[in-house]
């Protein structure tokens, strides 16, 4: 099988092998043919997040998707590429201190139904791949803005009982934020864990109405007493 | 810059340990090889052992009578005591900064029976506690403002002495971007760090990040290591990838079966039973199978969906139609760095928690559910330890002349020969660790292995890395990890040979029976010198 892989150029491998995971077929070509390719991996198995990369343009978990003859594969977008395959992570993680991604206090004995635990099981199921950084186009130009792994991770907190705060957790997320969105549902498309960011954010602007936010552009465009 | 704490390795375990000693005052740093989230604590599906009775009856005394049977006389019955006691607390304390538990009817933290214990005791988040448990606890690290450097692999341990007493000063690591080594003085410093299950190279269910780093390097700093032979196989693991496969697909029904077809085993036995009637199997010449076919597509789809998905991607099966072929894997290491009640080394200042750390409660075979449990317990107490011993820190330290030397190390790897891909030495030892220093082990094979990673070790220097790139030389690194289990091979071989007997995970073909002299805990430094102490 011949993959493309893009290096400082795209370098083709032809390795002898027909049927593997992608991760497998890279780590024959770093063990055997080419030890200086960089990339990432760890678990093997879908939840550490490690091996997000681009196949003919589309974000996979390199652990998780089927290598194909003629495939190409490339680093995540708009993260920058440390070498190869493995992109720095530091900017996009950075986003969970920004958004304030965390339970803002201490609650403790607060029970919980099932009911509750079903509201946000989906989004602590994230696995911070990245995959949603790389596929979102508002982040492509405004690399300020929150990003979808962290403002779904706002809602699973703010969706839990056990924040007591959530106008503030609201608050942090109105510049850079919910509103930025443009709902086009890249993230939803390409996240491995069936997570929608799209429909978290949607959630999340329904919560920010309730304290009194609205739609900045929409505010701008029906603001006449401003004149 | 008089408290610093500096944690090696963001998993759960150390992230635990950096919230406490943030909490008890210190100035920490957490140091990680990947990212926290990335760490080995993601991969824990089962559950957090602690004796709620949110479902059924249970009692911090029949938690302890469980995890002491499984030990099987190798744990410290106090370290226990106090392990299984502090579990409500650990669970509650998790609970309170928003780990998303599963939940019961009524409202409460579900829980559910794992192997070899005796009441519904592990709490769980679907089938990802450690995924959500780790990312709960990485958020909070965020909220407390912890400094977490990652991408940075830990090089070794800084010991000065005073009076004879050896002390630590700080770490230096090789900053994986940069290619820069980097020194970073701290009074204490906390190793977590994990396991060394990686030695058995793809016949592990780990992450293959668990080489034992924090482990070679203490040992090489002068700390001990204990109980090094004993290591868990779990019995299903996918045969090519040893991806692991639930207990939850026996647990419904599942039948293990050979390549005539026939069951041979009692499926819902202990594990390190079913691992060794597969393994008999195996020796036979036989294939072994996982059989779920009769439990019907639906059901599959349903209740195993994650097995369904994984026995389709690493082994090319539809297990509604076909038998999904299967051995047992290395999957969790007991021994670790010896720590005595405080998580202290014997080098003052230097703890360690976690799976790299020996606290005396698997013994020689874990329980289910008592692995999260352990990070949470002895990650408050080895964070708490190691912040107060900082603050009465009044030693000097003198680190900075180290650079040149560990710089130095790195280009004398660089200017090895490469005649011998490592990265075939490395599959080697893992097809040797696994045939022979397995579930079934013998005394002069166990000798004959030992003679071949000596072999390895002294043929490092033709070795080496292709790769001579300074920045994010991943080459290197793995080369680096690959030393590293050189090392703890000799030291889990020393350990395993000089054990005459069988208990738990270590098995002696030679040695079947459990022999009362050996009741007591293999201790072993780093010039390979054993001892038994209790």
């Amino acid at each position: 099988m011949k993959i493309n892989i893009k290096r400082e150029s795209i370098v083709e491998y032809d390795i002898d092998e027909s049927s593997t995971t992608l991760l497998e077929l890279l780590n024959k070509i770093k063990t055997e043919l080419e030890p200086s390719l960089s990339y990432s991996s760890g678990c093997r198995s879908s939840v550490c997040g490690s091996c997000a990369v681009r196949v003919n343009g589309r974000e996979v978990l390199a652990c998780s998707y089927h290598a194909k003859d003629g495939d190409l594969i490339e680093p995540l977008k708009n993260s920058e590429v440390i070498r190869d395959l493995v992109v720095n992570m530091d900017k996009a993680y950075g986003f969970n201190t920004k958004a304030k991604a965390w339970q803002s206090s201490i609650t403790q004995n607060m029970l919980l139904s099932h009911e509750d635990e079903k509201r946000n099981e989906l989004q602590s199921d994230c696995i911070l791949c990245g995959s949603c950084y790389s596929a979102c186009p508002v982040y492509a130009v405004n690399g300020e803005f929150l990003g979808p792994f962290s403002l779904t991770r706002v809602w699973r907190y703010v969706s839990d009982k056990r924040e007591l705060n959530s106008k503030e957790k609201i608050d942090v997320i109105q510049t850079n934020g919910v509103w930025d969105c443009t709902l086009c549902n890249e993230c939803t498309l390409v996240c491995p864990q069936d997570i929608s960011s799209k429909a978290d954010i949607e959630k999340l602007r329904a919560k920010s109405s309730m304290f009194g936010y609205m739609d900045p552009s929409f505010a701008n465009f029906g603001g006449g007493l401003s004149f | 810059m008089k408290n610093r704490v500096i944690v090696v390795g963001g998993g759960g375990a150390g992230l635990v340990a950096a919230l406490k000693a943030h909490e008890s005052g210190a100035e920490v740093v957490v140091i990680t090889k990947e990212y926290p989230t990335r760490s080995q604590t993601c991969m824990a599906q089962g559950g957090i052992n602690a004796a709620l009775s949110n479902v059924d009856e249970d009692s911090v005394e029949l938690h302890v009578e469980n995890t002491l049977k499984s030990a099987h006389g190798l744990a410290n019955e106090d370290a226990v005591k106090f392990l299984c006691q502090s579990a409500p607390e650990a669970v509650l304390w998790l609970d309170s900064i928003g780990v998303p538990f599963s939940r019961t009817k009524e409202n409460k933290i579900a829980q559910r029976k794992l192997g070899g214990t005796s009441a519904s005791r592990a709490c769980y988040a679907q089938d990802y506690t450690g995924l959500k448990i780790l990312h709960t606890l990485y958020d909070r690290c965020l909220a407390e403002n912890i400094e977490i450097l990652n991408e940075r692999y830990l090089l070794e341990f800084i010991i000065c002495s005073d009076k004879k007493r050896p002390y630590v000063s700080g770490v230096s690591i090789l900053n994986k971007r940069s290619g820069e080594v980097e020194i970073y003085e701290a009074q204490s410093v906390i190793v977590a760090t994990g396991g060394y299950s990686r030695v058995f190279h793809k016949h592990s269910t780990n992450s293959v990040a668990s080489s034992g780093d924090g482990i070679a390097a203490a040992v090489r700093a002068g700390a001990r290591a204990s109980d090094m032979e004993f290591i868990q196989f779990h019995p299903t693991a996918l045969k090519n990838s040893s991806i692991l496969i639930s207990e939850s697909a026996r647990g419904a029904g599942g039948y293990l079966i050979n390549s005539k077809g026939e069951r041979f085993t009692n499926e819902l036995a202990p594990r390190d039973e079913v691992a060794r009637a597969i393994n008999d199997e195996i020796e036979k010449g036989e294939n072994v199978f996982l059989d779920i076919r009769h439990l019907g597509a639906e059901f599959i789809e349903n209740e195993l969906p994650q097995e369904a998905k994984l026995a389709k991607l690493y082994e090319n099966i539809d297990p509604v139609h076909e038998l999904i072929p299967i051995k047992p894997s290395a999957h969790y290491t007991m021994g670790g760095i010896e720590v005595d009640e405080n998580s202290s080394t014997c080098i003052d200042g230097l703890f360690a928690v976690g799976e790299c750390a020996n606290h005396r409660v698997h013994g020689a075979n874990r329980l289910g559910g008592n692995s999260l449990l352990e990070l949470v317990v002895f990650g408050n107490l080895a964070g708490e330890s190691a912040a107060k011993y900082a603050m009465s820190f009044d030693k000097t330290t003198e680190i900075c002349e180290h650079k040149n030397i560990f710089q130095e190390q790195i280009a004398e790897i660089k200017r090895y020969t490469n005649e011998i891909n490592f990265y075939e030495k490395q599959r080697d030892l893992g097809e040797l660790f696994y045939r022979h220093v397995g579930i079934k082990r013998e005394k002069k094979s166990l000798e004959s292995v030992l003679c071949k990673v000596r072999e390895m070790k002294a043929s490092l220097p033709k070795m080496g890395v292709g790769d001579k790139t300074k920045e994010y030389n991943t080459n290197l690194i793995e080369f680096l990890e690959f030393k590293n289990m050189l090392e703890i091979s000799e030291l889990i071989l020393i350990s395993a040979i000089s054990r005459d007997e069988s208990r738990g995970a270590h098995f002696r073909v030679d040695a079947p029976e459990t022999d009362k002299k050996f009741e007591a805990h293999t201790i072993i430094d780093s010039e390979g010198v054993l001892s038994y102490e209790n």
